[in-house]
């Protein structure tokens, strides 16, 4: 019996991985040959999607992309043996660069594993890290958090060791005194995909973490708020949720230990801003999802008005390896303030996207040229966004920046959750402004008017100048229009939404100079 | 699309019954609802408010809220384009005007016989290989004019098929 590894991973499934595997299943029947398919999920390698991986001696051979009409001529070459003359043979998985350069320690196991077998979980390292928080004081666990120096990984970078320092400190009010852990699972942003990456890869790695933060300040109810665009994680989640209670490694009692957290998968219905921390508090609590003021943090005041960690999919993912390995371990990787790895994501026109996770520091040329290979198109590379919708547009002269926190503050950029989406020379930059504040319309809460409305004027302001309407005044009022959002607006939704709009002010200018085009005028 | 009649107004009382006293109810609500009658219509408002003790005008002001939630019947398909930035790189801009001229509507409309709704939607997750469309339950990725037209073909003779 060989086994065979096909993904289940939406990407792998976008491209045609259903299809693949009954077709596949049937041709090996046809001809006898004994398989077993194993629905792994995937490595991160999404322009080899659907990659077949078959296991020999010498580790997993991979093919990729396979599409159904490949079937036929994969088994005449003996795949099943690692027929390594086959084209679409990319050699042994381990060995392709884009794998080989990486730092996995929070994707280590993604598609190595079956995402919902509680048995491989275990046997790659799986619940070595809650065993050790289970004989350990909050106190304790706390410090091991913040001495690895995690930050969050959701946008914001604060430190996660102060954050559950708070809530561990804080005393719950009430008669229904409860502390809550949520995790941010709304992942918004166009570009990043690395937080379904780990719930369709390896959810029993989330639970763990939010189990072990449950330990840590108290808290034994905690929420996974995720967005309903991700079904199929959504369904990985509640599989791998009931193995680990019908293991007692959640519920009451966890492994005879006292300790009790219980973990609920809840839906979010398609509103970017209840990735807001405060707004998806309130959209748990089964409200409109407006933004609350702060203070008060949602660590003292949070769900239903308890003390509440609120941490992002990856924040949360990177604890188990934290309390297993030990905070030095983690911390050894990174420079400066940013330490420890960041699964960078590599998405739009660009040939290799896929997940890249890496410790801080390399350039973003680094991650475009040596692990992108370039643009899609073939096209030169022009304008580069990093951090999701309310990111900068970069020009090839800020290429050269290095992906941490403070290099990009310093660029007036963000690295965001990480995402980053690369566009050729064909991108129209006014265009890309103009849809910033869009955007912003269809998103915004509603609650501040710098933001509500002013996005709205936003639009017909770049619609003005792209038409050379009175061009110099309304390019100075696109930026009285700016620095009052900037300065005026709750959140960062209207606090950012200038962030790219700027940025395509600052370094294409010339794109806001161009001559009207007929379909522009729309 | 049938309409609301006796047994869809009590599939959404017995709904509210069952969920009304978890935590934050509202949202699980209104998703059960919506996934087994395909929207929420206005007189399950009413049953909701009631049940959840509050009033018509805060029921709808969640409904409203979310982009997820409709208030009319869909079509038998539902088709989501992704109009993000990742999904604009590799031409979605051109994929949605190719889209809302093949299949004749705009987005948030239902074709006149019942057969597809169109709706936007802001990053499927599967960004690396754009542009991407939603199919009822399935993305698709790397998505060209010919490729969406075999797509909506594939419908319609499915439809076919089952009559
Ligand atoms: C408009 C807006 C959208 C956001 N979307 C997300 C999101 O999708 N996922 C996420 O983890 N954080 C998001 N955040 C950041 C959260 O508010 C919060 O900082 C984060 O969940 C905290 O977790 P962390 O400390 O682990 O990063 C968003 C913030 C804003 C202002
Ligand atoms: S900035 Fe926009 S999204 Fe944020 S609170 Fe104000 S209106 Fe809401
Ligand atoms: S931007 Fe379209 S799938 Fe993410």
């Amino acid at each position: 019996m060989v086994k065979v590894y096909i993904p289940r991973d939406t990407t792998a499934l976008a491209m045609g991985a259903e299809r693949l595997a009954t077709e596949l299943a049937v041709e090996a029947k046809n001809r006898g040959a004994d398989i077993e398919i194993v629905r792994n999920s995937s490595r991160g390698m999404f322009w080899l999607e659907p990659l077949v991986e078959v296991e020999t001696a010498n580790g997993r051979v991979a093919f990729g992309p396979v599409e159904a009409k490949d079937i036929d001529s994969l088994f005449d070459a003996d795949f099943v043996n690692g027929g390594l003359s086959h084209p679409l043979c990319q050699g042994l998985t381990e060995e392709i660069p884009y794998l080989k350069k990486q730092q996995r320690l929070t994707f280590a196991r993604a598609g190595i594993t079956d995402p919902v077998s509680l048995e491989d979980y275990q046997a790659h390292d799986g619940f070595k890290g809650l065993k050790k928080a289970l004989e350990m004081s909050g106190q304790a666990i706390v410090d091991e958090v913040k001495n690895s120096g995690l930050r969050g990984r959701g946008g914001a970078a604060f430190p996660t060791g102060i954050k559950w320092q708070t809530v561990h400190d804080a005393v719950a009010p009430g008669d229904a005194a409860q502390k809550y852990i949520v995790c941010n699972a709304d992942e918004g942003d166009s570009g990043t995909f690395a937080d379904r990456m780990v719930m369709e890869a390896d959810p029993f790695m989330l639970i763990e973490g939010m189990t072990i933060a449950g330990l840590a300040v108290g808290a034994t109810q905690g929420y996974i708020y995720l967005r309903s665009e991700y079904p199929i994680a959504h369904q990985l989640l509640n599989e791998a949720l009931a193995k680990a209670e019908a293991a007692n490694l959640l519920g009451e009692n966890i492994l005879g230990s006292g300790k009790t957290f219980h973990l609920e998968v809840r839906l979010g219905a398609g509103a970017y801003i209840c990735g807001e921390e405060t707004s998806l508090l309130e959209s748990l609590e089964g409200k409109r999802g407006l933004v609350r003021a702060k203070p008060p943090l949602p660590a003292i005041v949070g769900l239903f008005g308890q003390p509440t960690i609120v941490n992002n999919v990856l924040s949360l993912a990177a604890i188990p390896y934290i309390m297993a390995e030990g905070s030095k371990a983690y911390a050894d990787y990174g420079m400066g303030r940013s330490l420890g790895t960041l699964p960078f994501q590599l998405a739009g026109n660009i040939k290799r996207g896929g997940l890249v996770e890496l410790a801080f520091g390399l350039t973003l040329r680094e991650l475009l040229e040596d692990f992108g290979g370039g643009t899609f198109s073939g096209r030169p590379m022009r304008a580069v966004q990093v951090g999701g919708p309310l990111g900068a547009y970069l020009p090839e002269s800020q290429w050269d920046t290095p992906l941490d926190y403070e290099s990009f503050a310093a660029v007036s950029a963000v690295l965001g959750h990480g995402g980053v989406v690369a566009f050729d020379d064909t991108v129209d930059m006014s265009q890309q402004a103009r849809f910033a504040m869009e955007f912003c319309v269809v998103e915004s809460c509603g609650k501040c008017t710098p933001c509500r409305i002013g996005s709205t004027r936003g639009v017909e302001v770049i619609d003005r100048i792209v038409n050379d309407e009175n061009r110099e005044d309304n390019l100075e009022l696109l930026n009285d229009l700016c620095d009052t959002m900037i300065d005026g607006s709750l959140c960062a939704m209207g606090g950012m939404t200038p962030f790219p709009v700027k940025s395509v002010i600052n370094h294409f200018p010339e794109d806001l100079h161009k001559p009207v085009t007929e379909d522009m005028a729309s | 699309m049938t309409a609301f009649n006796e047994q869809s107004r009590q599939q959404v009382s017995d709904i509210v019954e069952e969920m009304k006293n978890l935590p934050g109810a509202m949202l699980p609500i209104l998703h059960a609802i919506q996934d087994a009658q395909g929207y929420i219509h206005t007189d399950a408002v009413s049953i909701i408010a009631e049940g959840m003790a509050q009033s018509r005008a805060e029921v709808h002001g969640v409904i409203s809220f979310y982009h997820h939630f409709r208030t009319t019947p869909p079509g038998k398909h539902t088709i989501q384009v992704c109009r993000a930035e990742a999904c604009q790189s590799m031409g979605s801009r051109q994929l949605e005007a190719h889209v809302k001229e093949k299949l004749g509507i705009g987005f948030h409309q239902t074709s006149a016989d019942q057969q597809m709704s169109l709706e936007p939607v802001y990053c499927l997750g599967n960004c690396a290989c754009a542009p991407s469309i939603q199919v009822n339950d399935d993305v698709v990725g790397r998505v060209t004019a010919s490729k969406f037209d075999q797509l909506v073909d594939q419908l319609s003779t499915q439809a076919l098929e089952v009559k």
